[in-house]
C-alpha cells in the first residue's frame, strides 16, 4: 500500500534559544493539561522532563567553560579575562521530545494494541483503547511516555498526527522561531543534520554530534533526532539506548529452562516414599 | 572550548571507600533526574506476581496429588490455586489506570508483549483452575444431580490442564518485568525468571504443607528443594544485575530481601523438622508463603529504585559505548 514518507524531527540544539514556544504550542494545540507549577531550581527549566502532560521539554544546562580572549569582560577585574583559569558560561538548551523509534519498545509491549505505528512512521497512543496497564512506561528506554494519574491512560507526543493528516507542520516546529525544531522526511533530516554537524565542526564547535540518526543503533534509529553539543547524558538522554524487546527471544529461552526446572523439581518431589 | 568544571549537570562520586575494589562510578546526568521512568505500578503488581506464582505452584501440587492418590492434598492445593488466580487477576485489573477497560487486552494477541501473552495464558489457566476447584465441592452445591456429576467429572481433566499451563504461569511474569528499561530488572533478566519459578514452587509447597501429615510428604520435599533454589536464584539475580544489583541490597528493597531470606530459611528449616507436627508444618508453610511473597515485593522495589537513579541507566550504557569505541579503534 502507498504511504507517505516517514516523517520526523531534527532538533538542532545549536539553534535553540530556550524560548519554550514549542512547549506552549504543543500544550495549546494538543490540549495537554497543566503539569505542575513548581520552581525546580535547575536553571530556567521549571518543566523538569517529558511526561504524560509534557510532550516537549526544554532543558537548560549551565556549563563553566574556559574564557577566551573574546569573552566580554562585563566590568570585572581585568585579570579575570586572561583565560588563565577564568571562566565563561556556556548555556546549552535543547527541546526534548518522543523519539518515535524505528523499533519502539512502548509499541512492542503494549498488550492492547493501543500504541500503533501510523502511516507517517510515527508512534501514537489510541486513547480510546488504552486501559492504562502502564507497561509502556518502564519499557521506554528514554523515559518519555507516562501514565496520567488523574486520567489513568498513557500519553505522549503524537508528532501532531492530526496536523500531519492535513499536510501541516507539527505545532512545536511551527512555533519554533529559530528553526531549532525542523520537521520533514526522516531521510532528508538525516542528511541535513550531518551537513550541519560538518558546518559546526568547521566553525570550531568540535563537540557537535548527531544523536538518534543512526539506523544501526539500539532502537533502529529515531524518527526524532537531535544535534547535540555535548554527551547525551548531559541533556538527560541515555547514551546508548536499546529497545528492550531486542532481547525478548533470549528472555523466553531463560523462561523455558526455568519452566523445565519447575516441572522436574515438582516431579522429583512426588517421586519416592509414600508419605 | 574546553570544560573547566562541570556545573548545572551533576557529577556524582560515592564517598571514598579505602577498601573499594571496583572503581567509583562517575557519571553525568541532567540535575540528577532519572533517564528512564519508574513503572507507575502500585503494590498490586508484586501481589499479582506472588499470587499468580502461588496458583501455579499449587496447580502442580494438586495434579501430583491426583496422580499419587492424595485427596486432601489435592483439595487444599486446588483451593489454593483458585484463590491465587482470583487474587492475582483482581490485583492485575485493579492496577490498571482504567480497570473497566480490562477487556481491551483481549482484542489482540501480541508475541512481542509478555503482558499480552500472560493475559491469554491466564484466560486459559483461570477457568481450568476454577473448574478443578469447583469440582471438589460439586457434591455440596444445590444443583441438579447431572450438573453436579458433570462438574465432578470435569474437575480431573481441568486440574491436569491447569498443571500443564502452570510452568508458563510461573515464569512469564519474570519475562514481563525483565522486558523493560528498568535497570535492576533488565540486567538480571536471566535469573529473574528462575527466581520467580522457584518462588512459585516454594509457595505451592507452602500451600501443600497445610495438608495432613500422611499426605504432605511431597510438599515437604518440594519445600526442601525449592527454598534453597529460590535463595540461590535470588543471589544470582543480585550479581547478574551488575551495578544496579546494589538496589537489591539497599533501601526498602534491601530490607524486604533480608526479611524474605529469613522467612525462606526459617520456613525451610521448619519444614525439615516438623515431620510429626501438622501445626508445625502449617507454620512452615505460612513462613514459605510469606517469604516468596516478600521476595516479589523486594524485586519490585529494587526495580523502582534502579529506575529513579540515573546512575544505573547511564553508567552501564556509557561503559558499553566506550568499550565499543575502544574495540573499533583497535581494528
Amino acid at each position: 500500500m502507498d504511504h507517505p514518507p516517514r516523517m520526523g524531527f531534527l532538533t538542532d540544539t545549536s539553534l535553540c534559544i530556550g524560548c519554550k514556544a514549542c512547549e506552549v504550542a504543543c500544550k495549546t494545540w494538543n490540549g495537554v493539561p497543566e503539569d505542575g507549577l513548581a520552581m525546580l531550581g535547575s536553571s530556567y527549566d521549571n518543566t523538569g522532563g517529558l511526561g504524560a502532560s509534557t510532550w516537549r521539554h526544554v532543558a537548560f544546562i549551565e556549563q563553566k567553560v574556559a574564557a577566551t580572549p573574546e569573552t566580554p569582560n562585563f566590568g570585572q577585574a581585568p585579570e579575570g579575562n586572561t583565560g588563565n583559569g577564568a571562566t565563561d558560561l556556556r548555556w546549552l538548551m535543547s527541546s526534548d521530545v518522543c523519539k518515535h523509534c524505528t523499533h519502539a519498545a512502548c509499541l512492542d509491549v503494549c498488550p492492547t494494541g493501543s500504541l500503533m505505528r501510523t502511516e507517517f512512521g510515527t508512534v501514537v497512543v489510541q486513547e480510546d483503547i488504552c486501559n492504562g496497564c502502564g507497561y509502556c512506561v518502564p519499557a521506554c528506554p528514554y523515559g518519555v511516555i507516562d501514565r496520567r494519574e488523574e486520567d489513568g491512560r498513557a500519553w505522549k507526543c503524537t508528532l501532531c498526527y492530526d496536523r500531519l493528516k492535513h499536510d501541516q507542520t507539527p505545532a512545536c516546529a511551527q512555533a519554533c522561531p529559530t528553526q531549532s525544531i525542523q520537521f520533514g522526511p526522516v531521510d532528508e533530516l538525516r542528511v541535513r543534520g550531518a551537513a550541519r554537524v560538518e558546518e559546526l565542526h568547521e566553525r570550531g564547535e568540535l563537540t557537535a554530534r548527531m544523536y538518534g540518526e543512526n539506523p544501526d543503533d539500539g532502537v533502529g534509529g529515531a524518527g526524532a533526532m537531535f544535534l547535540l553539543l555535548d554527551e547525551p547524558e548531559v541533556y538527560g538522554l541515555p547514551p546508548d539506548p536499546v529497545v528492550v524487546t531486542r532481547d525478548l527471544g533470549a528472555l523466553w529461552k531463560h523462561a523455558a529452562s526455568a519452566a523445565a526446572m519447575f516441572v522436574s523439581v515438582s516431579v522429583a518431589a512426588f517421586i519416592g516414599r509414600r508419605k | 572550548m574546553s570544560e573547566v568544571a562541570p556545573s548545572g549537570q551533576r557529577r556524582r562520586r560515592r564517598r571514598h571507600d579505602p577498601n573499594a575494589v571496583v572503581p567509583e562510578a562517575e557519571f553525568t546526568s541532567y540535575y540528577g533526574r532519572p533517564v528512564v521512568k519508574a513503572s507507575p505500578w502500585t503494590l498490586d503488581i508484586p501481589a499479582y506476581f506472588f499470587l499468580g506464582g502461588m496458583a501455579a505452584g499449587s496447580s502442580v501440587m494438586a495434579a501430583g496429588a491426583s496422580v499419587t492418590g492424595r485427596p486432601t492434598l489435592r483439595r487444599i492445593a486446588r483451593v489454593g490455586a483458585f484463590g491465587g488466580i482470583l487474587g492475582s487477576t483482581y490485583a492485575l485489573i485493579h492496577d490498571l489506570g482504567r480497570p473497566e477497560r480490562f477487556y481491551m487486552m483481549l482484542r489482540v494477541a501480541k508475541v512481542t508483549s509478555p503482558m499480552s501473552m500472560g493475559t491469554w495464558l491466564i484466560s486459559a489457566y483461570g477457568p481450568a483452575v476454577g473448574a478443578a476447584a469447583v469440582g471438589e465441592f460439586a457434591h455440596l452445591l444445590p444443583l441438579p444431580a447431572p450438573v453436579r456429576k458433570l462438574l465432578g467429572a470435569v474437575a480431573g481433566p481441568a486440574g491436569f490442564a491447569a498443571a500443564a499451563l502452570a510452568p508458563g504461569m510461573a515464569t512469564y511474569t519474570g519475562v514481563l518485568i525483565a522486558d523493560t528499561a528498568t535497570p535492576a530488572w533488565k540486567e538480571a533478566g536471566g535469573s529473574i525468571t528462575t527466581a520467580f519459578a522457584a518462588g512459585a514452587l516454594v509457595s505451592g509447597a507452602g500451600i501443600g504443607l497445610m495438608a495432613p501429615l500422611d499426605e504432605s510428604g511431597p510438599a515437604r520435599r518440594l519445600a526442601l528443594l525449592a527454598a534453597p533454589g529460590e535463595l540461590l536464584a535470588v543471589m544470582r539475580m543480585h550479581t547478574e544485575a551488575g551495578l544496579a544489583g546494589e538496589t537489591y541490597n539497599t533501601g526498602t528493597a534491601g530490607k524486604l530481601a533480608k526479611v524474605a531470606e529469613a522467612l525462606l530459611i526459617g520456613g525451610g528449616v521448619l519444614a525439615a523438622v516438623t515431620r510429626r507436627s501438622r501445626i508445625g508444618s502449617a507454620m512452615a508453610g505460612v513462613s514459605l508463603l510469606a517469604g516468596a511473597c516478600v521476595e516479589r515485593f523486594a524485586v519490585f522495589e529494587a526495580g523502582q529504585a534502579s529506575a529513579r537513579d540515573p546512575k544505573y541507566t547511564v553508567v552501564p550504557q556509557r561503559q558499553r559505548l566506550e568499550a565499543r569505541k575502544a574495540a573499533s579503534a583497535d581494528e
